[in-house]
């Protein structure tokens, strides 16, 4: 095991090694306030922890938890995730032969996430990708589950977590995540009409269905065509 | 709060999911690739939900307005991020934003 670690340090070099342990950093603390925010929205400890192991999705868990927080039914809150990771099938085939055959496609395929796909979507060789992909995804779910429980346990010792602002701190964290996405205009034009239907529907609707119906927005949702053909006659 | 049963099933549930959406790559191994449109509807849809979700969550309480203070510490935490500001900072300003702005009697 070792040796294993070794060779995949060798094979990373010390800028890469050292841009993921910040990433793995990064995310510990991103999992802390997870961890509390959770259980300070009214959660006990087992639902924040249970969902950082078995789903291991960031984005979808703080809209689960979100959703079932703001008193949601968890079967909106359910879909809701799976739309969000549906990414992941894309990741899949862009990273399969990175993740390797046989049984390492099992935990390899748990341990995907948008920051160890990117990390070896970066790198040149296939050896390269293999370490990058492997040790930051390895990286992240140590980090990640630590931070979750720390913050779980946390939390729960903080009794009204709106006094320290916690309330504040998750909306900043997810708009911190998709706001690169948001420079595309297709995708911003989609995500705002989106925000508009959810927050007109928030008064109509029982908790967790307005974000469901913000995917109307998507009716906006252009992809940019080549437009030389109109352009010939 | 919500039944327990129910809780764990609906996490059950979206674990098996996201395995099944995550695996699905490694094993259709063959060369075959999403139709490009298919595949950026689908992440346009994940950016359309945690935005009305980030909109909710910093807007709204239940079925009302959520107030001041935590509509302004979001917003203090967005400027930063949009700054690029480390993650960290985001948070912690976002949530002193808001306890501050409460600590003086804004609610």
């Amino acid at each position: 095991m070792r040796s294993i670690w070794r060779t995949l340090r060798e094979d990373l070099g010390k800028p890469l090694a050292r841009d993921i342990a910040l990433v793995c950093l990064a995310d510990g603390v991103v999992g802390l306030s997870y961890g509390a925010i959770s259980v300070g929205g009214g959660l006990q400890v087992w639902v924040p922890v249970l969902l950082s192991l078995v789903v291991f999705a960031g984005a979808s868990q703080f809209l689960f938890v979100g959703i079932v927080a703001a008193g949601g039914s968890p079967i909106a809150a359910t879909i809701a995730g799976l739309l969000v990771n549906s990414r992941h099938v894309a990741f899949g085939l862009a990273v399969s032969d990175v993740i390797g055959g046989g049984w390492k496609k099992l935990p390899g395929s748990h341990l995907m996430t948008d920051e160890n796909v990117a990390f070896a979507l970066g790198q040149d060789d296939l050896r390269r990708k293999r370490a990058a992909y492997w040790v930051c995804g390895i990286g992240i779910f140590v980090c990640w589950n630590l931070g979750v429980f720390a913050g779980a346990r946390l939390g729960s010792v903080i009794t009204d977590t709106d006094v320290f602002g916690l309330d504040a701190a998750f909306p900043a964290v997810l708009l911190a995540l998709v706001l690169p996405s948001l420079r595309d205009k297709a995708t911003r034009t989609a995500a705002l009409a989106g925000v508009v239907v959810a927050l007109a529907a928030t008064p109509l609707l029982p908790a967790g269905l307005p974000v469901l119906f913000a995917l109307v927005g998507l009716v906006f949702y252009r992809v940019q065509q080549p437009v030389e053909q109109e352009v010939v006659r | 709060m919500t039944n327990p049963g129910l809780l764990l099933v609906a996490v059950l549930i979206l674990a098996v999911g996201t395995f099944s959406l995550r695996i699905a790559g490694p094993l259709l191994r063959t060369r075959f690739e999403l139709p490009e449109r298919a595949e950026k509807v689908m992440s346009a849809a994940a950016v359309v939900l945690l935005a009305a979700l980030v909109a909710t969550a910093a807007l709204t309480a239940g079925h009302g307005a959520a107030g001041i203070a935590r509509p302004a510490g979001v917003l203090v935490g967005g400027v930063l991020a949009w700054r690029n500001v480390p993650f960290v900072l985001v948070i912690v300003a976002a949530a002193a934003t808001a306890a501050g702005l409460r600590l003086i009697g804004v609610p």
